[in-house]
């Protein structure tokens, strides 16, 4: 079954922990400019979100791609690039909208969230579950869960009011 | 690879910079982070040199592990001499500063000079570059921040900067960076301010490698389970440190009216819970943040609900603001304990200190030693919320008489001051205490007297003695790496054994402070938190560098006595009460009057003091007058400093 890397920014500390073993994962080092997550803030107001790829289903990096490097993997759903077919034209990179492609200066390849192969590291270290790795029934399960809270004390407030 | 990262000595006069790497035997002397920065402020800062002279030496650092894959490796450790004692100047910072400064290529920076005009440091992928900062001068910490990012354009740039106390000169002024992260303590925002120096901003994306990235990223999962399964890091995460000042309250060891009282009464508004629910309330229900890399998430976000700052977002308050703005002062809303903690944040103050000077001003104007001539008009009574307030905008600012002589610091305000206004500063070294009253707990007051800093809680405090642990467990964690037989005792109140704690933990946390890692990931609060034995794995892993405990041991060691022999160079002694290793009368002379019955009565016995601090100095390997024999150096491989290595 199809899994999905899921984000609730509400529960973000904006620690960045997530940027470091990303990096250390794919490519030994520690460096946020490699990472495939990275956490945008908003530090005046206190607002963290965490940005990556979202496996977009009609995805423009792949229907950009002029040579058809990128194609999505069969067992767990995730867009990748083939490296020994792209030829480093980053038009993935510019038509991604939401900035989750990035270009590696050292390696000069394009790179992007492969989920871990299924085991997402971001995922396993991120304590406050503000990053999950759902099944597809699943994806808004919580949404629903808080929503229902919101309209059931709603339901409240009116029979109160009476 | 965390080891090459560099060293920069930046010359302001002169605009001079030079880069060079950090040798490997250095490096296992003593480690990196406040250890290096001991060896460069000893060997670098000219014997009596005027803490805002331009050869003071302002040392900037990381951590060996900063931004490596270990957990929580997030601190900025800060050193010059400090014009607010005229000893050690040392303080240490969460945020997100010295992972970028790791990135951008440099551990440690040796800021020396004064620039004639106010300027900032631009440091960039290995790159250093000096920028005018005119336009920057008189803006708030947070202001400075985002000024930069506007100005060079680019939102994940970090800066350590300072507010307007530090170039007011304010000698208890910060060093800030992000929204409250505070290099707090000994006034090394004044240093900053003394050298014209408003800003340090850095950028970096340079790799750093790490040596076994599989091993080190497991091996630091493991780490953080540990470290978030501790109980006390799961309440930490939920309410912050205001966790431990309720705690603390409840027992009746929090300094309340300038230590007239060991507990604050009706404390309820300000009790950690009616805190979180205030931030629930402003910023939603999770509304806790944390330092680069770290589960602990500390630090809760709140907004302002009434009054002049009504709307401003910011972070906190930790305990020390509940002591600043609450027990101290004797005021009990909310408002002002979250107006007082975002003041401090924006002038950029330390808000023990001010909170501290204020307290001891209120206690003065109560004995009548200050009146409404000196305060102008002023009531500054205990209790009055907004006479509070605004002696924190006069000190900041240095407006009217008394805020201009509290902006000295104590031992010079109480010189002006005169009569014996400093019979009831509650300081050591020159340095005001963190509003905890430790008149019952013997270990925690020998704690405070001998930090190097000054009063000071995070030097080698042994809090887990408040946890009345059974004492086989106490003796499983304090002899290891280094075996000890003598006596323990799970008593708080108790004397027996607490040099050999204090000790232990002196070495913790200058252990910590070399790696860069957070206090509440290792013996603090918790006591099933890692310390020296899991260490060796964490630096293996990261930087292939490989450490015995009893080598880290060894390490701290030999850093806590440079740092000692940096103290003693610059005239400290054992008996001094402005510069030694003793406490205020009032700890020895006036018992508790509140708090739980083994507490209420309690001082401390004089006799009993100087027996521990005889013993302290034993364990050292110090004489009785505090100072490290030649034995004790040859030991340490300190026999011949200073040896300008680096």
């Amino acid at each position: 079954m199809d899994k999905f890397l899921t984000v609730d920014a509400d529960k973000c500390t904006g620690c960045r922990l997530c940027e470091q073993v990303c990096s250390v994962m794919h490519e030994g080092v520690s460096n946020p400019a490699k990472s495939r997550i990275q956490v945008v803030k908003w530090e005046q107001e206190g607002i963290y979100i965490p940005v990556i790829c979202k496996q977009c289903e009609d995805a423009p990096c792949m229907n950009v791609c002029p040579v058809r490097a990128i194609s999505r993997d069969p067992d767990f759903g995730f867009v990748k690039v083939d490296h020994e077919v792209c030829i480093g034209c980053r038009s993935c990179v510019g038509i991604c909208p939401f900035g989750a492609m990035g270009y590696n200066d050292t390696t000069h390849q394009v790179f992007k969230c492969d989920l871990c192969g299924g085991d997402p590291q971001c995922v396993r270290f991120c304590e406050v579950n503000a990053l999950e790795y759902v099944s597809a029934d699943r994806v808004s399960s919580q949404k629903k869960r808080k929503g229902a809270a919101r309209q059931s004390a709603a339901e409240r407030q009116a029979v109160a009011l009476g | 690879m965390a080891l090459d990262r560099k060293i920069a000595y930046i010359n302001l006069t002169t605009g001079d910079v030079e880069i060079k790497p950090i040798p490997l035997e250095m490096r296992k002397k003593f480690i990196g982070g406040r250890g290096m920065d001991a060896y460069l402020l000893y060997n670098h800062a000219p014997k009596g040199c005027d803490p805002i002279g331009p050869e003071n030496p302002m040392i900037v650092s990381g951590g060996l592990l900063t931004a490596t894959c270990a957990s929580a490796t997030a601190r900025t450790h800060v050193m010059a001499k400090s014009p607010l004692t005229g000893l050690l100047g040392s303080c240490n910072m969460g945020g997100f500063f010295a992972p970028e400064m790791a990135w951008a290529g440099f551990h440690h920076l040796v800021i020396t000079g004064k620039a004639d005009k106010p300027v900032y440091l631009w440091i960039h992928n290995g790159e250093i570059e000096i920028r005018d900062a005119g336009h920057l001068w008189g803006k708030n910490s947070t202001d400075t921040q985002w000024a930069i990012r506007d100005e060079l354009d680019d939102e994940e740039v970090k800066s350590m900067v300072i507010g307007q106390a530090g170039e007011n000169l304010v000698t208890y002024a910060c060093v800030m960076t992000g929204i409250k992260n505070a290099g707090g303590r000994t006034g090394l925002g004044c240093v900053m301010g003394s050298k014209n120096l408003k800003a340090v901003a850095v950028r970096g994306t340079m790799d750093i490698k790490i040596a076994h990235p599989v091993d080190a990223l497991e091996h630091n999962k493991k780490f953080i389970d540990q470290i978030t399964g501790a109980k006390v890091n799961q309440i930490q995460g939920a309410l912050g440190t205001p966790f431990i000042w309720g705690a603390t309250n409840c027992w009746g060891g929090v300094r309340t009216r300038n230590f007239q009282y060991n507990q604050m009464e009706y404390a309820d508004e300000i009790e950690p819970e009616a805190i979180d629910d205030y931030a629930a309330e402003t910023m939603g229900p999770h509304h806790m943040t944390g330092c680069f890399g770290c589960q602990v998430h500390c630090r809760a976000q709140y907004k302002i609900q009434s009054g002049l700052y009504k709307g401003k977002y910011d972070e906190g308050p930790e305990y020390t603001s509940l002591g600043a703005f609450g027990a101290e002062p004797d005021c009990k809303s909310i408002e002002t304990v979250l107006t007082g903690n975002h003041l401090v944040n924006q002038y950029g103050v330390d808000n023990l200190e001010i909170g501290s000077m204020i307290a001891w001003a209120m206690e003065l104007y109560e004995l009548g030693i200050l009146t409404t001539k000196e305060t102008e008009g002023l009531d500054l009574r205990f209790g009055n919320d907004e006479a509070l307030l605004q002696m924190v905008h006069n000190i900041c600012t240095r407006t009217g008489w008394l805020g201009n002589v509290l902006a000295d610091g104590g031992i010079p305000a109480a010189e002006k001051i005169g009569k014996n206004a400093f019979d009831y500063l509650i300081q050591v070294k020159g340095m005001n205490n963190l509003h905890s009253d430790e008149r019952a707990t013997p270990g925690l007051a020998l704690n405070i007297a001998t930090a190097s800093r000054g009063s000071d809680h995070l030097r080698s405090r042994p809090a887990i003695d408040l946890y009345h642990l059974p004492e086989p467990v106490l003796r499983k964690i304090y002899s290891s790496p280094v075996p000890y037989d003598g006596p323990l005792s799970s008593e708080h109140t108790e004397y027996i054994g607490k040099p050999w704690q204090v000790f232990w933990q002196e070495n913790v946390y200058m252990a910590v402070d070399c790696l860069g890692i957070c206090k509440y990931h290792t013996v603090f609060l918790g006591a099933t938190l890692p310390n020296f034995e899991d260490w060796p794995k964490v630096i293996y892993y990261n930087t292939g560098l490989e450490f015995t405990p009893r080598e880290i041991w060894d390490a701290a060691e030999r850093c806590n006595n440079l740092e000692r022999l940096f103290n003693l160079r610059e005239g400290l002694t054992r008996n001094d009460l402005k510069k030694g290793d003793t406490l205020n009368h009032r700890y020895f002379d006036e018992p508790c009057r509140r708090g739980a019955p083994d507490v209420i009565g309690k001082r401390i016995d004089r006799d009993k003091f100087n027996v521990m601090i005889d013993e302290f100095y034993k364990h050292h390997g110090w004489d009785n007058d505090g100072v490290p024999t030649s034995e004790t150096l040859t030991r340490l491989g300190l026999e011949n400093e200073p040896t300008r290595l680096l």
